[in-house]
């Protein structure tokens, strides 16, 4: 079957079949393997790319579901000038990542969430992050950075 | 102020580009030209007798290159586990042979029985689905208790039984202590669980085998902590293959918590396959295949008892504790429960007398290895919990009997074996009730009353032994490997640097942190020095990273060998400036003579280490490139005051963690954010242990916490913001940086913590429950206050207590 | 920009479904049809399918996409009719229901995640009948009927125990219809690993009587638990639900989360709390 869908803003098109997941046709047919893949249960996020704007766990749409779509990716989250955006520069400043794993999709979850609610509470960034698992942070620095990249106030990092 | 860069600053991490970017290169996004692919056909049942398997279907489906099973590896060695402890009788552990695929019986759900290595992934795994396996149900061996003793069913036939060892420690102190107990004033006792756990690194493993014709050599990419380790063990024990024809690389890795330490069979076989078939083999776990073939954590059932005189001292402490060791003995397993728990079980007390019994059994259930922390945690958990129920016993403060009878000389001997170089265990405790506001939680409590919860405030103090590990000591212990970091410091011509460690990345940031010491130790700009790690190739050894050992042995092995480098550079400086070497100073990356204006820059002396025109030939070498191993004298021993403050439904069950405070020793800190990230991460499993994180089976050996539906991983939402101190600084006295390790002291010293904040807050609210065993799950709870309600007044068993008389943690 | 051409293969290698044929029809008639063949399966969201197929437990020969159906997509409200279309996703029935319906937004807002939201579908939800699944209780709390391609079933009918609904081969739940009460309350106990009810009740308040449905707890999926019904509707308090005996735990599912006898504790407790947020 052949699909055609615009990813971070280039029209691409292949061949799939019914069974191909978005998540597949993203890392192995277009090789942007910032995308991860840490459960098979649709549980971690770490899979989670926008369609169509809207957060979704690309383990968990089919390709050919994606006829049409726009899809983004981590690598389609920097500036236009290859800085990074808002987002990524909060996490790095507020050490919201370790090994990185479920970054890309706590990226797009959390930038997602912005989109909705521009200035979120901690329970709402909390609430709104529940579907992506990160092992490494205990969430600390990754509330903060979501906070920061809203605007919000926080504590520099080191001085708690 | 805090500073901008070198050691103490919190820096920014340069690996984050890479991974906020998305352009990180984890194992699994490595494709090689032709690469085919493997999948494992893994045992459904949990102990049984292979009568046969039948491939012949399978192998004729499109796609497949070849059907492996245990008659292909003929020659090739079981997977070695790296740790040889003695029993009591002096007798060597059961050691028993671990193939790569399941010989004769499966011994676990996941053993693996055959691997089929086809075109496409999709391929080989509907040709699995054509395995006609002919396998016997045998009885699943699973209570560890039943499976010691006589005439239980055993999980390898060809040993005497299951137990693996019976080991006791110190030996020499037994009967003293058993008399001590007799003696004493009064003596509590605990029978408790340490609840068996999965590791879950989001980045499940993967492995890439490759093989190159021409030059015989093969490369292994592998999800590691320690690619070197790796390389010796595959290369030595299991496939024969001398390590300079083998390269093992770790590229970026997600994450590892141990259970990316240990060298797994699917890593032999990709490296096997890829020479056999001549094409790249590739192997992508799924999550469900990790939750079993990943080595599992924890899984202790231990009595305690703790003696104590007139006046509350500790007199004496004796354990007896059963460690599930799986089907078969992963690499570092048997030093676990041993050499990693029985030391550490004197904790911050002056207690004079400890006798450690631990017997190892084998279960059919995957392998147990290392988890964060490792033995630790194990030993923290029962220790603070019987001093906490001692003190409930007692009437006395909790506070105030660890206080009593915390250790405040150093150096410490043990009578467990160890020697504590540093530590100030009041400062720490002083520390944790300042952060925590001890002094304002009755205010709190009376608060959540009134929201109908109730609250409790619970606290822990540890000590760890971590940069691990002397080699001559840990020989002795049995370690068949030794234990020392190696780094080399290359300084390129222009005056760039690249520290080649053995210490592996995979989030803890040494690209950032390691850079730091250098540029502070040189006074060059933490850009100009690159970290490279993870690849035998490139790197001239290396043990890896766990046991929070990168900056204590790993950093120390970069110092020594940067000190070598700036002891030569200032023979050259020296010959440039026709000064004596004895006058050269080394400051902000230039050279100068004391007492003139003499001065050469940093770049100026490395360049002339390379183009030696102007140069002592007679006396050095050209270049500038040193290596360094470092051996650590001692381990070192962080330690910290922990405290947990919980809310308890009374209707429910459930237990929020309302704040959650340490404050940790950790002597130099070289960069504070990334410490308290480390510590971050290292609560939120530990807390996850506590309350909701459970490895659990059924007495059919069926795994019943096999995904994330029923493997409660912490989430966003069920963890409140930490606070986090390290101010309390006691330098390590025997390393060059004075650092201590911070890696696992969030996961060892925060489940006694909530564990104790939960029976503080039932007690308050009339209930009278002496312990809950982990995790401390909505229903348990519920059931412990039903229980307590039932017999109001007296002691109640704890909730599951079946669980501790079953000798099974499930 | 010129479309990137990526090659012929059609395997990209390491699908881990078993293949089958795909069909995105844009009519209920035409999903009808496309339904069948034999061992089609009619998909929504994916968010209950795409994982089980992915343990190879579902092996559809073809794959029916509901997603471009746009009939099948929407909120509307009717007087006190509270209509959404089957293919209507759980984000979108948060957005939509949040001044209509809050108790039925508040619902659609906790299940799953943010991504989950964005795809899973109302119809999925029912058809699946998960004996945990929110939907099902507040679909049956309110009165709810069930509208597939070919008639209308009251909830009530429609439920019919784990997985087990009252759908026949190839049926599609086109629409699902409330009635919007007076007042009502989604009390979510949560499983601490899926995040889906350990427990959770819906309560809802009418002229005529209060609805009580229960999901997570009962082996036989979700349930009315009438003697709080009746209860409450003449004594509309948590004091009411305090007075009751506790369903009996023996029907009630026992797993790793908690017994039966739990359950059935956790069930009065949820509807003691639903009625007290009303
Ligand atoms: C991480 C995660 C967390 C979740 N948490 C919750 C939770 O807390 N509470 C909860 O209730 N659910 C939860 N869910 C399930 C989620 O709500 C699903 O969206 C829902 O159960 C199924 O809807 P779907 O549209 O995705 O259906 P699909 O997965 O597409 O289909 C499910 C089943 O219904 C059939 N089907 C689908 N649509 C129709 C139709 N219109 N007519 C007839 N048959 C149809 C399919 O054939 C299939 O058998 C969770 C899911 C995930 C992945
Ligand atoms: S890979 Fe885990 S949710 Fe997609
Ligand atoms: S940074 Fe490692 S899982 Fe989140």
């Amino acid at each position: 079957m052949k699909v055609d869908m615009k990813v971070n803003g280039r029209a691409v098109s292949g061949e799939v079949e019914g069974r191909t997941l978005l998540v597949d046709f993203i890392r192995q047919t277009l090789r942007l393997t910032g995308t991860h893949v840490g459960c098979d249960t649709s549980q971690c996020g770490a899979c989670t790319i926008h369609m169509n704007g809207e957060p979704v766990k690309s383990c968990s749409v089919l390709a050919v579901e994606c006829e049409g779509a726009e899809i983004t990716t981590i690598e389609g989250m920097a500036n236009a000038d290859g800085s990074l955006s808002t987002m990524q520069a909060a996490f790095q400043e507020h050490h919201g990542l370790q090994c990185g794993f479920c970054t890309p999709g706590m990226v797009m979850a959390a930038t997602a969430l912005l989109k909705e609610n521009p200035s979120p509470s901690e329970a709402e960034i909390r609430h709104h992050l529940e579907g992506n698992i990160c092992r490494c942070t205990g969430y600390h620095n990754i509330i903060k950075a979501v906070q920061a990249a809203s605007g919000q106030d926080v504590q520099p990092v080191a001085a708690e | 102020m805090p500073k901008d860069g070198g050691i103490g600053a919190s820096s920014k991490r340069r690996e984050d580009i890479r991974f906020l970017s998305g352009t990180g290169q984890y194992t699994d996004d490595i494709n090689l030209h032709g690469q085919a692919y493997a999948y494992f056909l893994r045992s459904d049942v949990a102990h049984g007798k292979i009568n046969g398997i039948d491939t012949s279907a399978a192998e004729g489906m499109p796609g497949v290159l070849r059907v492996f099973t245990a008659k292909d590896f003929d020659g090739v060695g079981g997977i070695p586990c790296g740790w040889q402890i003695t029993s009591i009788d002096g007798q060597p552990m059961q050691e028993p042979k671990h193939p790569i695929l399941a010989e004769g019986k499966v011994r676990h759900v996941g053993d693996p029985i055959a691997v089929v290595v086809a075109e496409s992934l999709a391929q080989a795994r509907d040709a699995a689905e054509a395995i006609m396996p002919d396998i016997e149900d045998l009885p699943a061996v699973m209570d560890m208790k039943a499976a010691v003793q006589e005439g239980a069913p055993k999980v390898h036939d060809d040993l005497t039984s299951n137990l693996c060892y019976d080991w006791g420690f110190v030996e020499d102190n037994r009967e003293a202590v058993d008399q001590a107990i007799k003696d004493a004033a009064h003596v509590t006792t605990l029978e408790l669980v340490n609840n068996r756990m999965v590791a879950n690194p989001m980045e499940p493993r993967v492995a890439v085998g490759d093989y190159a014709a021409h030059s015989g050599e093969s490369t292994l990419y592998t999800t590691s902590q320690n690619p070197h380790v790796i390389r010796l063990l595959m290369g030595a024990f299991v496939l024969g293959i001398p390590e300079h024809k083998l390269r093992v690389v770790a590229p970026d890795v997600g994450g590892g918590f141990g259970t990316k330490i240990f060298h797994y069979a699917e890593e032999a076989f990709c490296t096997f396959a890829a020479k056999q078939l001549r094409r790249p083999v590739k192997w992508t776990s799924s999550r469900s295949e990790a939750f079993m073939s990943d080595a599992h954590g924890r899984d202790h059932v231990t009595k305690i008892e703790l003696a104590l005189d007139a006046d509350n001292n500790f007199t004496a402490l004796r354990t007896e504790t059963y460690a599930n060791m799986g089907a078969y003995l992963s690499t570092f397993a048997p030093s676990v429960p041993t050499w990693l728990h029985g030391t550490l079980m004197a904790g911050n007390y002056k207690t004079p007398l400890i006798y450690v019994n631990v017997k190892a059994v084998f279960t059919n259930t995957v392998p147990v290895d290392a988890y964060r922390g490792a033995g630790r945690p194990e030993a923290t958990f029962q220790l603070e919990r019987v001093v906490d129920k001692a003190a409930r016993e007692l009437g006395v403060d909790p506070i105030a009997l660890r206080r009593q009878n915390f250790i405040t000389e150093f150096p410490y001997a043990t009578p467990v074996a160890v020697e504590y170089d540093t530590g100030d265990y009041h400062a720490t405790m002083d520390k944790v009730l300042e952060v925590s506001d001890h002094a304002g939680f009755e205010a709190r409590a009376a608060e959540s009353k009134k929201n109908g919860k109730l609250r409790g405030y619970g606290i822990a103090h540890y000590i760890e032994a971590c940069g691990i590990a002397p080699s001559n000591l840990v020989g002795q212990l049995g370690a068949r490997a030794g234990l020392y970091e190696s780094a080399t410091v290359r300084v390129n011509a222009t005056g760039g640097i690249v520290v080649m460690t053995g210490s592996h990345s995979h989030g803890q940031g040494h690209e950032t942190t390691f850079a730091q010491v250098i540029s502070e130790m040189i006074g060059i700009d933490a850009d100009q020095v690159e970290i490279v790690h993870g690849d035998t190739a490139r790197t001239p050894m290396g043990m890896g990273t766990y046991g929070s050992r990168s900056i204590a042995v790993g950093g120390s092995a970069m110092v020594r060998a940067a000190e070598k480098i700036i002891n030569k550079a200032k023979k050259i400086a020296a010959h440039l400036m026709e000064a004596s070497e004895g006058d050269i100073e080394l400051k902000d990356g230039a050279f100068t003579v004391a007492g003139t204006d003499k001065s050469v820059a940093w770049g100026d002396v490395t360049l002339a280490a390379y183009v030696p025109h102007n140069y002592p030939l007679e006396d050095i070498e050209p270049g500038l490139e040193e290596t360094a191993f470092y051996d650590p004298a001692n381990f070192t021993y962080p330690s910290g005051g922990y405290a947990c403050e919980v809310e308890v439904d009374e209707e429910t069950g459930r237990v929020e963690v309302m704040g959650f405070t340490a404050a940790d020793d950790f002597g130099n800190v070289i960069n504070p954010m990334i410490v308290e990230g480390q510590v971050h991460g290292g609560l939120a499993q530990g807390i996850g242990q506590a309350l909701w994180e459970n490895c659990a089976y059924d007495e059919d050996g069926q795994l019943i916490s096999a995904s994330y539906m029923d493997y409660a991983m912490p989430r966003s939402t069920d963890l409140p913001m930490f606070k986090v101190d390290h101010s309390c600084v006691t330098p390590c006295t025997h390393n060059p940086l004075g650092v201590k390790g911070c890696g696992e002291a969030g996961a060892i010293g925060s489940p006694p913590a909530v564990i104790n904040a939960v029976i503080d807050a039932l007690h308050r609210g009339g209930y009278d429950v002496p312990h809950i065993n982990m995790p401390a799950s909505p229903d348990r709870v519920w059931a412990a206050m039903q229980g307590a309600k039932a017999n109001m007044g007296a002691a109640q068993p704890a909730a599951r207590s079946t669980d501790t008389a079953e000798g099974r943690s499930v | 920009m010129a479309g990137a051409q990526l090659g012929p293969a059609a395997s990209i290698g390491i699908e881990k479904m078993y293949d089958f044929e795909f069909d995105r029809p844009t009519s209920i008639q035409a999903a009808v049809d496309s339904l069948k063949t034999e061992e089609a399966l009619a998909f929504s969201g994916g968010q209950t399918l795409m994982p089980t197929m992915k343990q190879r437990l579902a092996m559809p020969s073809k794959v029916v996409s509901l997603s471009a159906i746009e009939e099948m997509k929407g909120v509307r409200v009717e007087g006190s009719e509270l209509w959404i279309g089957g293919a209507t996703t759980h984000a979108t029935v948060m957005r939509e229901t949040a001044e209509s319906y809050p108790a039925i937004s508040s619902l659609a807002g906790r299940i799953g995640d943010p991504s989950v939201r964005s795809r899973g579908t109302i119809g999925g939800s029912v058809a699946n009948n998960d004996p945990s699944a929110c939907y099902p209780a507040g679909t049956l709390a309110s009165k709810g009927v069930i509208v597939t391609d070919r008639r209308e079933i009251p909830a009530d009918e429609f439920f019919q125990g784990m997985f087990m609904t009252a759908l026949e081969e190839g049926e599609i739940v086109t629409a699902v219809k409330m009635q919007i009460p007076d007042a009502a309350h989604y009390a979510k106990f949560i499983q601490p690993a899926s995040r889906f009810p350990l427990t959770a009740v819906f309560v809802a308040r009418y002229g005529d009587g209060v609805r009580v449905a229960v999901t997570g707890a009962s082996e036989s999926g979700v349930f009315r638990w009438t003697e709080a019904e009746e209860a409450l509707s003449g004594n509309f308090s948590a004091e009411a639900v305090d007075g009751l005996a506790t369903p009996d735990g023996s029907g009630m599912i026992s797993d790793l989360h908690g017994t039966g006898d739990y359950r059935a504790h956790l069930v009065k407790v949820m509807t003691k709390r639903a009625v007290a947020a009303c």
